[in-house]
């Protein structure tokens, strides 16, 4: 079946996702269909209760779907595996090691042929990329919470991992310290072209980070409704988006859909294979990825 | 005394309780109380020395030793705790030791069953459910209960003594390290996961350390019943130990002896508590 969701090249590709739970009878979500291509920062919002973290949870191999498929780089998602590096929403550090030691856990599961020498650079490179170089020997219960969420961000970074997800990864924090780490992650995703999925219920952040934003009705039977285009230029800065009027436009679109749509869109409403949708810009809907429409722009 | 630490105050108002403890010692066993004889008609008075109770005599003397005798007593153990004449006649220091070699042997024996298999249980739900009726019925089984079946199937005493520390000593170390693994919080689980780790290098880097301080509060109470029930057991198997030594002081009727030993019992317990408490607090994580 072509999916027009799905680009054709999509990197991360889930087909008709679904999950049920047992001894309930309606599907939490279903017909889930999105694709996200190499190097492509997507976000999915929702209501709580749509099933989102279950979709990342289905995405890492932690948690099996019942229907549907999950499909990274033409193999099918079985279970966890080091290609796909997870932020947990806790942190989930471990409180017994050290900042040094819990990036080294991960970076020995994922080289262990490496020597003590090797694996204590490779750590200490990516612990400087999120600024705690001066913090590496503490315990997580000496660090702040945003430091915490760093080193969780540092830890699933090292593995290098063909694709990232972040499950609300900001949600605990305050807003100060969530703006710095937000800046911090563009700059990372942006040096390393990294494929992100992220969860998140922040608007304005997923505005910053996401080149596709998912939106996703309510559950039951939730889908993912519509798929928003980021028509901001890619040099967009957490400090000056708000100055392109453009940013008004995805904006309002997001909080639109959040707050009128998504309860009418539940038990199953949504159409099954999301629309790309350019808030504000004249091809408002189409069906079409949007590569052919720059082809179409430009022809 | 407003700028002394709260520890300091603490040590002075112990040693002020010690103090008065003694006083009211000294006082109580030094008292001489006066029975009268003139309560008595001469016959009575010559009937109850006929029966071995002189009224006169009887209240000179106190059973209970004052302080100055226990100190005596303390010192005469003290000076030469290993000394060896034969079966009933054995330094203190001997006794402690025989004792605590056997808590020793028995507890290492349950932390070596009650450690791996309390990790098995606790990986496994299903283990878990279907082995706790059984606990449930084994763990308020009072050690001393097993004594008659140790005794009949092993046949030895001083083993049998072993056995019953190793199975008041499994009890608390097998619930909980099953309890502590099986509550590893989800998302240490979910890391290991996702980072492909093997299953023995989970169980020891991940799920070890993570149920460790759990484990060891387990191995704390463990030791602790252990040494309770030490003492019982060997009142009642009898040949070697500080419990021994009590049941034989007191068939002696030496209660300075009793006394001695009761307090070299509290003082081990509370070393071995001491060395369990800074364990925990080594594996202890904040989060």
């Amino acid at each position: 079946m072509l999916n027009k969701a799905i680009p054709e090249d999509a990197f991360l590709r889930v087909e008709n996702l679904g999950k049920t739970y047992p001894g309930s009878e309606e599907a939490v979500f279903e017909n889930v269909n999105f694709g996200i291509e190499r190097g492509q920062f997507v976000c999915i919002i929702g209501h709580s209760g749509c099933g989102k973290t279950t979709i990342l949870n289905a995405l890492a191999g932690l948690e099996t779907a019942s229907a549907g498929h999950v499909i990274m780089a033409g193999r099918e998602v079985v279970g966890p595996s080091l290609e796909r590096g997870v932020v947990f929403q806790g942190h989930a550090l471990m409180p017994w090691l050290s900042v040094r030691k819990n990036i080294a856990f991960a970076v020995r599961s994922k080289w262990p042929d490496w020597s003590k020498a090797q694996v204590d650079a490779h750590v200490e490179k990516y612990v400087a990329m999120v600024g705690l170089s001066h913090a590496i020997d503490k315990k997580p219960s000496a660090l702040s919470g945003g430091m915490k969420q760093r080193v969780g961000i540092a830890r699933a970074f090292a593995i290098e991992p063909k694709m990232l997800l972040l499950d609300e990864p900001f949600g605990a924090l305050d807003a100060l310290t969530r703006g710095t780490i937000q800046d911090e992650l563009l700059r990372i995703c942006r040096e390393t072209q990294q494929t992100v999925f992220m969860i998140t219920h922040d608007v304005d952040e997923a505005i910053l980070l996401a080149d596709r934003i998912l939106l996703m009705s309510n559950g039951p039977r939730a889908r993912v409704a519509e798929i928003v285009v980021n028509t901001l230029p890619a040099s967009r800065t957490r400090s000056g988006m708000h100055h392109d009027p453009q940013f008004y436009r995805i904006r309002n679109h997001l909080v639109d859909f959040l707050v009128q749509r998504a309860a009418k869109l539940s038990h199953g409403q949504a159409p099954s294979s999301p629309h790309f949708v350019y808030p504000g810009l004249e091809s408002a809907e189409t069906d079409s990825p949007p590569h052919l429409v720059k082809q179409k722009e430009s022809a | 005394m407003k700028n002394l630490s709260l520890r300091a105050k603490a040590g002075i108002l112990s040693v002020l309780l010690f103090a008065l403890i003694l006083a009211v010692w000294q006082f109580a066993t030094l008292q001489k109380s006066s029975v009268t004889t003139a309560q008595y008609t001469p016959e009575q008075i010559e009937y109850m020395k006929l029966m071995g109770k002189d009224p006169g005599k009887q209240s000179e003397k106190s059973g209970f030793p004052t302080p100055v005798q226990m100190g005596s007593a303390a010192f005469k153990h003290l000076s030469d705790p290993f000394f060896d004449n034969g079966p009933n006649d054995k330094g203190i220091g001997l006794q402690l030791a025989y004792s605590l070699g056997r808590v020793g042997i028995g507890y290492l024996l349950a932390a070596l069953v009650a450690i791996p298999f309390g990790f098995l249980i606790g990986m496994s739900p299903l283990i878990y459910k279907a082995l706790d009726p059984f606990i449930q019925v084994l763990k308020p089984i009072s050690p001393l209960a097993w004594m008659p079946i140790a005794l009949y199937t092993i046949k030895d005493s001083t083993i049998s003594g072993i056995f019953v520390i190793f199975i008041c000593s499994v009890w608390p170390m097998l619930i909980n390290t099953a309890f502590g693994v099986a509550s590893v919080r989800r998302d240490w689980l979910n890391v290991a996961r996702t980072l492909e780790v093997p299953p023995l290098r989970r169980a020891f880097e991940v799920i070890l350390p993570a149920a460790a301080p759990t484990i060891l509060t387990g191995m704390r109470i463990s030791m602790g019943i252990a040494w309770l029930v030490i003492v019982a057991a060997e009142m009642l198997v009898g040949g070697t130990g500080i419990g021994y030594f009590v049941w034989n002081e007191w068939n002696n009727l030496s209660l300075p002896n009793v006394i001695f030993a009761i307090l070299v019992i509290g003082l081990t317990g509370m070393a071995l508590d001491a060395i369990f408490g800074r364990l925990q607090k080594a594996v202890t994580y904040v989060e």
